[in-house]
């Protein structure tokens, strides 16, 4: 009712505002004015708006840029952001000068030439010479902007030195996890189809993929045991039937990567990809060490992810199905940035710059930059809870959701401790 | 003056004057027409339906983003308590709102409003035809636009809200409902919508190709026509060749969501469990939807720009400076803008190298763009400025085509673009670039030609009025959202409370929210102006501009076939303004030359 009265006031508001305008219209038309002939005085007014707004639009830049200097990012922190910010300098000087002409010829010519009954405009339909200028020009300076940008991307984009630090961000909706390698410095190879509870990243063991597929089994067998021995209609049985097909089809694949994995290890022993998983360190913190190359390797888990590090100057997609790296030499530490900032609080920010979902706007994560010594000790502390850690006896799978139909096979026993679990919850 | 300008100025009423048209029904007539010019107007007022509603949703979300989780009664007004509990925008339906705000602004108001409205009512009566090559497919044309703009609309209404992956609808989001509400009925909505829309986009752009290729009158030749008509042709070849490409990308989607197939999916695991799809590429969506989506901003930008060509020289009361040049730079952006679609997709992954090239194509865009922005200053130089609203609004053009022409040259840059990708920095700079240039452009042309399509004039002090506070607007809203992505500020977030480093720039968000609401509200003036004006404006004369071109040659009331005699007969370009030597400052295209003058080409 309240929504009917509002229309109904605006609608009566328009009906008066039409009218007032039929009797502005009908004085014009008493004094034989055509809408078409503009009144000098409108001509006039017009052209000193030009004037005005070239001022105030210039001006309006002017104070944006002082009064948010300081609010912009700070300097860049990564070795490749600094190359980075001068070359967006150098930019912006020529941009800036190419922006004061144009608005300046564009805003004073429309004042300037505004329109006089006794003025006749010049006739003057082309001048290849002038053309040929406007042409060359742009096209130096483009010249100029292409080729010292292409040098930067080339660097940046070089893959990084064998030595560089491995790193992993995985992205889901919506957080961010980082995978460190284990004292064997290399990370493991990983599979979507083992994720669960105590391996967020699927990290391909022998004992995760044994765990996956005794997880599968007694799901099927759960499933096997209410349609053998309960009455249900039939679109039920058909989900039921259809579920159990795809579990078993996911099995199916699982068991495949094992014998991908048992064949890889025989042939190439410790140098097989899938001998490296269970020492990796999985964490939700994200420490790099001062001065020392990062090779982070970028992957998703559902849908694209950005991973963006806006004090660093990188950022690169998180892409379902591919790797894709960023290659950064951090300069500056946390603590170093918190005095130039004059921030106690600041930290650096990953946040996802992918449009993801729902909480999209806080998918985020701090990154720790530190000396190498306080990123040493940081490091053996987080190794003591790898991934999978050996030498212990093995315990009974967590977390699954049926824990009385644990299946009877003996080989899927996986050998997880709580502290895996417990690390993830860092 | 020509051979034609016998038709009475003023011919009261929707008189039918030539002897071989028979008196149409209401449908025939308003509905299903196969008449340019009522077609051109069922365009215009259908973009302009969707135009209100694409705005009101970007005020929506302003609000929210300039005090987040605050409640507005106006929002609640709209959206309901489904979508807006207490006023407070639903976190779901900001990412519909601004999905659908890009979708409708993008598709349905610069494509189908832009080049559907002006392709239409000026390729025919500035070539010198008596129609569009093909009346019928035209009618389609519109149709299958309205269909897909009630689609659009109607999956507003579904349950888990419209289509919310943002509108360039990136899969793996876009694909699965696990990932998102909006993916759901929405999703599948939106792509038929965009379907059918294709369609439209090449039904009309068919006709516009043909239309201009064979129906050109006696004496049009190539050179001789309208930077109108150049805009349009190369822009309805941008459409054919690039729309198929989105439409066979939203076709893969549609299989991938509901037949099972894996083109753009591969190793997923959502909502606890692994997905069967496996083997495709998200990537492969992005490259067939900017194959599409690059020249689909010079599909919106063009007729904008060649509708200002024309604008500038008629009320500069001067030829375009340069006008060989200014066709081809036309050809060169269009040409230029199939190959340069991979500047949008430099940090998906793409090989370096492969960027390093699309550096250098985009880069090479901008030197048809400088020669363009150089050639309108030079037109208005030593000029006789009829400062019409439509000579505004193009005026308003060059400013924002340079403002934001030159933040793309950072966009450009493959290394800037790695620290300013996907933040608040492109939003201003495309919305500037494309968004504004091309809605002036937009409104030149309404105010330019609204004589021509309703035989009315609109009121021109509400149109300098309706330009100044929308060309403040303008710079008032994307100025300040530079400065905000500078700062490292995502677009297509919900708030930006969660992050303290950003609390420096979020008074900003509260400037450009206010700069926002007043431009809305100021758009209201042009709607009073051009609804009340169809009805009761001054009646219009035949060539209130003193125009040159062949459409000021038509009699004032529409009538099937635009010239009640013969079609009339070209003799020289159209840009003859203030020839030395002519009495009048300007020169039909219709008057043959003296025996002395020489034809100038520009």
């Amino acid at each position: 009712m309240t929504k009917l009265l509002i229309i109904l006031v605006l609608v009566l508001a328009l009906l008066a505002i039409a009218q007032l305008a039929r009797v502005y219209e009908l004085t014009s038309r008493l004094r034989g004015k055509r809408e078409e002939d503009i009144s000098p005085a409108d001509t006039r007014m017009n052209a000193n708006l030009m004037y005005i707004f070239l001022v105030v639009y210039f001006a309006f830049f002017a104070w944006l840029a002082w009064a948010y200097k300081d609010k912009m990012l700070p300097v860049s922190a990564s070795a490749h952001g600094v190359e980075l910010d001068q070359l967006l300098n150098f930019n912006w000087w020529i941009l800036l000068v190419m922006f004061v002409i144009t608005n300046v010829a564009l805003f004073w010519f429309a004042g300037k030439y505004a329109y006089k009954k006794d003025r006749k405009a010049y006739y003057y339909a082309h001048n290849n010479k002038l053309e040929l200028v406007w042409t060359v020009i742009p096209a130096l300076f483009l010249a100029v902007i292409i080729i010292f940008g292409l040098r930067v991307w080339n660097d940046i984009t070089t893959p990084a030195s064998a030595e560089a630090l491995k790193v992993e961000l995985y992205a889901k909706q919506f957080d961010w996890t980082a995978r460190y390698p284990g004292a064997d410095g290399a990370l493991g190879a990983t599979d979507f189809r083992l994720i669960n509870d105590v391996n967020p990243l699927g990290i391909v063991t022998k004992e995760s993929v044994a765990m996956r597929l005794g997880e599968l089994k007694a799901e099927v067998d759960a499933m096997d045991s209410i349609m053998h021995h309960s009455i249900l209609p039939n679109h039920k049985i058909d989900s039921l039937e259809e579920r159990i097909a795809k579990l078993e089809r996911t099995s199916s694949r699982i068991v495949n990567l094992r014998t991908m994995m048992e064949q890889d290890i025989a042939e190439k022993g410790e140098a097989s990809p899938y001998t490296h998983g269970a020492d990796d360190v999985v964490i939700k913190e994200f420490h790099l060490p001062l001065r020392m190359e990062a090779d982070i390797l970028v992957r998703s888990r559902d849908v694209i992810h950005s991973a963006y590090l806006p004090h660093m100057r990188a950022q690169m997609n998180a892409v379902p199905g591919m790797t894709t790296r960023i290659k950064m030499t951090p300069t500056i530490t946390t603590d170093s940035m918190r005095l130039i900032t004059k921030n106690e609080a600041f930290d650096y920010i990953l946040l996802c710059n992918k449009i993801c979902g729902v909480s999209h706007f806080n998918m985020q994560m701090p990154l720790v930059i530190e000396s190498q010594a306080a990123y040493t000790a940081w490091y053996a502390e987080a190794m003591k809870k790898p991934f999978q850690p050996t030498g212990l006896p093995s315990a009974p799978a967590p977390a699954v959701s049926d824990s009385t139909v644990v299946t009877t096979d003996t080989t899927a026993a996986p050998k997880v401790d709580t502290t895996a679990t417990a690390s993830l919850k860092n | 003056m020509g051979s034609v300008a016998t038709a009475p100025p003023n011919t009261a009423g929707h008189a039918h004057h030539a002897e071989h048209h028979h008196e149409e029904s209401f449908v025939s007539k308003y509905v299903f027409s196969q008449d340019h010019k009522m077609i051109s107007k069922q365009f215009l007022i259908t973009a302009i339906i969707m135009a209100c509603v694409a705005v009101m949703m970007s005020v929506f979300f302003r609000l929210q983003l300039a005090w987040p989780g605050e409640g507005f009664a106006i929002t609640n007004f709209f959206l309901g308590d489904k979508w807006a509990p207490n006023g407070v925008l639903d976190q779901n339906m900001y990412l519909g709102l601004i999905t659908i705000h890009g979708t409708i602004m993008v598709f349905f108001v610069l494509t189908g409003g832009l080049s559907g409205t002006f392709s239409n009512l000026l390729i025919p009566l500035q070539v010198g035809a008596r129609d569009m090559a093909s009346g019928f497919l035209n009618m389609l044309s519109y149709w299958f636009f309205f269909v897909s703009s009630v689609l659009m609309l109607a999956s507003l209404y579904v349950e888990g809200g419209p289509a919310s992956a943002g509108w360039t609808v990136y899969p793996p989001l876009s694909a699965l409902p696990q990932a998102i509400p909006g993916s759901g009925t929405g999703m599948t909505l939106w792509l038929v919508s965009m379907a059918i829309f294709v369609g439209s986009a090449l039904l009309g752009g068919l006709n516009y190709v043909v239309t201009v290729l064979n129906l050109r009158t006696k004496g049009m030749k190539m050179t001789r026509m309208p930077l109108t008509i150049w805009a349009f042709f190369v822009t309805a070849v941008l459409g054919i060749l690039s729309f198929p490409v989105l439409l066979s990308a939203a076709l893969l989607l549609l299989m991938d969501r509901s037949l099972g197939t894996s083109f753009y999916l591969s190793e997923i695991h959502i909502a606890g469990e692994a997905l069967d799809h496996n083997g495709g590429s998200p990537i492969l969506f992005q490259h067939l939807f900017w194959f599409l989506g690059h020249p689909e901003v010079y599909i919106v930008l063009l007729p904008a720009l060649g509708i200002t060509s024309e604008v500038i020289a008629t009320c500069s009361r001067k030829p375009i400076f340069g006008y060989r040049a200014m066709i081809g730079s036309i050809l060169a952006i269009g040409f230029l803008s199939f190959i340069v679609w991979g500047h949008h997709m430099f940090i998906t992954g793409m090989n370096p190298f492969l960027g390093s090239v699309f550096v250098f194509t985009t880069l090479l865009i901008a030197i048809p763009s400088a020669v363009k922005v150089f050639n309108y200053i030079t037109t208005l130089w030593r000029g006789n400025l009829v400062l019409s609203p439509a000579m505004l609004f193009s005026i308003g053009l060059v400013a924002t085509f340079i403002a934001g022409g030159l933040t793309g040259i950072i966009l450009a840059d493959s290394a800037l673009d790695i620290n300013v990708h996907d933040t608040y920095f492109v939003v201003a700079h495309f919305h500037i670039v494309m968004g504004m240039s091309a809605i002036f452009g937009m409104f030149a042309g309404i105010y330019h030609w609204f004589p021509k399509m309703y035989g009315k004039m609109m009121n021109t002090r509400l149109g300098f009025a309706h330009f100044w506070l929308t060309f403040v607007s303008a710079f008032g809203v994307f100025f300040p959202m530079h400065f905000i992505g500078l700062a490292g500020a995502p677009r297509r977030y919900y708030s930006y409370s969660e992050f303290p480093m950003f609390d420096g720039v979020v008074d900003l968000n509260v400037l450009v929210t206010v700069f926002a609401v007043i431009g809305g509200l100021s758009q209201l003036l042009f709607l009073y102006n051009f609804f009340y004006s169809i009805f009761r404006g001054p009646k219009a004369v035949q060539n209130p501009w003193r125009g040159n071109t062949l459409e000021w040659t038509t009699p004032v009331a529409h009538m099937h076939g635009n010239w009640p005699g013969p079609i009339p007969t070209v003799y020289r370009w159209p840009y003859d303004y203030s020839k030395p030597g002519k009495p009048e400052d300007f020169v039909l295209q219709t008057e043959p030359l003296a025996e002395d003058e020489h034809e100038e080409h520009g």
